[in-house]
């Protein structure tokens, strides 16, 4: 997730009508549609009173009026939660038991009993807590939202007013809230939504979760959006974070291509392979079970890298093998009969742990981090590889290891001997520091299979820091010394016939994915969402053609050169189709 | 006056999924619990709105009080609960 950063919230397009609104994209897809404002809240008045038979209640009527609210909108939205599933189903029982809430409905009777106005004693009370969760942040002050809606619920309920939220969608809809609750996202007809936009909410709030788990582009602090007149036509794209009010024909037009592109993408589940049938393994990154499950099906051969440190992370001690067991188990599960590639706690640098990191060292990008970490807590190692030995012997598949930050030889063959010594059949080590991949062939030796990752790779031959923004130009991939020492590494797998993949961000930019399978990388893992884009590329050139792309770029003289020189050689289809 | 101290198992902490099953269970008991963090404040353990307001992180010891028949029973049934990684049980992947 990228954080959000403060934007204008217009930009002006010389010789153009529309405007752009700029916020944070969740998902990659683009849509054109009307848009559909989702109601906000009555304003009512703090000190409206509830009517009974059109005259002001009296205090027992008022009092019995908001408890009756207060329990109809809890059944109301545990009836919605009974017919949901998933994290919509949890989002909606919990703000059920929000407004179910004693400790909520007794401050505000409270407050009534005392002679306060029922509105401004809703008010208060829930002010208290949206106070109490932003204080907190992060995670709960997200959750602000869920509480504001069960306030507007009540309080329209209390005064017999309409409920809150969206209007009836009558053709398919760009849905556009100040900001969405569960119980909103819940009520929509999803059938006829074609992109969520809210103009708070956070990328990791349940709009954007929820959109997420719909497949539904989305966008999320967009300022500006609910000035967007009903029924306007908006063009969605959540891959740039914008807005764009009546697109212009040019814009629709790519949207388009870009929808029918996905949708033959999409359509495509063959294994990876070139033009003439050399096989490219298509592969899959994760961090977790979940993701595991999310990912699983057609057109993802299994998972090329599963970064394992996600367990460890915020906790203050490590998860005892019973708990990685039980989660590696599940991912294996999920992934039944394909290939998975766990790799061993990568903790250090920029993934610091409570329970192993040194606190003290000034060069933590070459300090004891990764692999290295077993001179200092080997048991962090032994367990994680034991765990993975009982998740094999309880699910009967066969995972594959490897360990980040090899540098020697040596290096490789202790780490293989404790996962072979823990049971695991199939064992491999990253090959991201330049002097395993210089010495490719003697780690080779110690080991079944190597994995490149590319990022880092690229930060230590290059001698740049992944964190600084303004060294980037160095950080790249293309750049020729990096792609020397892919090539070293892959040529050395082709000589000793061990299988050589790359597991870095770089093979999931369909470009480089064919100079890698040219310079003889087996196999490709990447974020699931790129798999679509690669198996095209891949699948239009045959391995000669690759290798000829590989040898334009190694014979470049520096990074901008070697792309341009691959983009010319590509097939003009793909360069079309993926807009490269 | 019954009282515990518990870490709390749940990786995400008592947050979510794992404040809704805590303070439902906290909720049958039938008595009046309360949790607090050390060295904090009691709270209602009934009301997700104050539980979840303390913000419990994952490996944070809490403390829980009762009062009343059955006290100690009732908090060693949701001593049990928090020393469980709620959020990983069933239905949490869904």
């Amino acid at each position: 997730m990228t954080t959000p950063t403060p934007v204008a919230p217009t930009e002006g397009h010389p010789g153009a009508g529309h405007h752009v609104l700029r916020g944070v994209g969740v998902g990659r897809r683009a849509v054109v549609g009307p848009v559909a404002q989702v109601r906000a809240a009555p304003a009512v008045p703090a000190d409206a009173a509830v009517l009974v038979d059109g005259v002001p209640a009296d205090a027992a009527a008022t009092r019995a009026a908001l408890e009756a609210a207060f329990a109809s909108v809890a059944a109301g939205l545990r009836e919605q939660a009974s017919r949901a599933t998933g994290t919509v189903q949890e989002v909606l029982a919990a703000t059920a038991q929000m407004a179910a809430d004693n400790a909520l409905r007794s401050q505000v009777l409270a407050k009534v009993d005392a002679g306060q106005p029922p509105v401004a004693a809703v008010d208060a009370v829930v002010a208290q807590f949206a106070a109490m969760f932003e204080a907190a942040g992060g995670y709960l002050a997200e959750r602000v939202t869920d509480l504001r809606s069960v306030r507007d619920r009540v309080v329209a309920a209390a005064l017999g007013l309409p409920a809150p939220g969206v209007p009836e969608l009558h053709e398919p809809s760009v849905v556009v809230a100040e900001d969405l609750a569960p119980a909103d996202t819940a009520a929509l007809d999803l059938a006829k939504v074609l992109a969520i936009v809210t103009e708070l909410g956070g990328p990791t709030g349940h709009t954007a979760i929820i959109a997420g788990q719909l497949g539904l582009p989305c966008l999320v602090r967009v300022t500006g959006a609910t000035d967007v007149p009903e029924g306007a036509l908006a063009a969605v794209d959540a891959a740039a974070g914008t807005l764009t009010v009546e697109p212009d024909d040019a814009l629709r037009a790519d949207v388009e291509r870009r929808a029918a592109r996905d949708a033959a993408l999409a359509e495509d589940t063959a294994p990876g392979a070139t033009a003439d049938g050399h096989a490219v393994a298509l592969l899959a990154n994760i961090g977790t079970a979940e993701d595991a499950e999310r990912v699983a099906g057609p057109g993802v051969e299994g998972v090329g890298l599963f970064r394992t440190e996600v367990l460890f992370l915020e906790r203050t001690a490590a998860p005892t093998q019973a708990d990685q067991a039980a989660a590696y188990g599940r991912v294996l599960r999920a992934m039944a009969g394909h290939k998975v590639v766990v790799r061993t706690l990568d903790a250090g640098a920029d993934k610091p742990l409570a329970f192993a990191t040194q606190p003290d060292e000034e060069n933590p990008a070459l300090g004891v981090r990764g692999y290295r970490l077993v001179r200092t807590h080997p048991e962090l190692l032994d367990t994680q590889l034991a765990a993975l030995g009982q998740a094999r012997a309880e699910t009967g598949a066969e995972p594959w290891v490897m360990a980040p930050m090899i540098a020697t030889a040596a290096e490789a063959r202790d780490f293989a001997a404790r996962a072979r010594a823990a049971g695991v059949r199939t064992v491999g080590v990253m090959v991201e520091v330049p002097a395993a991949a210089l010495r490719a062939r003697e780690v080779l030796a110690e080991v079944d299979f190597v994995s490149l990752g590319t990022n880092d790779l690229a930060q230590y031959a290059m001698a740049t820091d992944r964190l600084r923004g303004e060294l980037a130009d160095l950080l790249d991939v293309w750049q020729p010394a990096v792609l020397d020492l892919v090539a070293a590494t892959a040529r050395a797998g082709a000589e000793v016939g061990k299988p050589v993949g790359v597991c870095g961000e770089s093979a999931g930019d369909p470009l480089m994915a064919l100079v890698l399978v040219g310079l003889g990388v087996t196999s490709l893992s990447m974020s699931a969402g790129a798999i679509g884009a690669v198996r095209y590329a891949v699948r239009h050139h045959t391995l000669e053609r690759c290798r000829e792309l590989a040898a334009a770029a190694l014979a470049a003289g520096s990074a901008p050169d070697a792309r341009a020189a691959v983009l010319a050689l590509v097939a003009d289809e793909v360069r079309g189709t993926l807009g490269l | 006056m019954a009282e515990r101290t518990v870490v709390v198992a749940s990786r995400v902490g008592l947050h979510a999924r794992p404040a809704m099953l805590f303070t439902q269970a906290a909720a049958a008991t039938g008595l009046p619990v309360t949790i607090a963090k050390a060295g904090g404040d009691p709270v209602d353990a009934t009301s997700i709105l104050y539980v979840m307001s303390l913000g419990v992180p994952g490996g944070e010891e809490v403390t829980l009080r009762a009062d009343g028949d059955g006290a100690d029973a009732a908090l060693e049934g949701l001593v049990e609960l928090l020393s469980r990684d709620l959020d990983a049980e069933d239905g949490a992947g869904a």
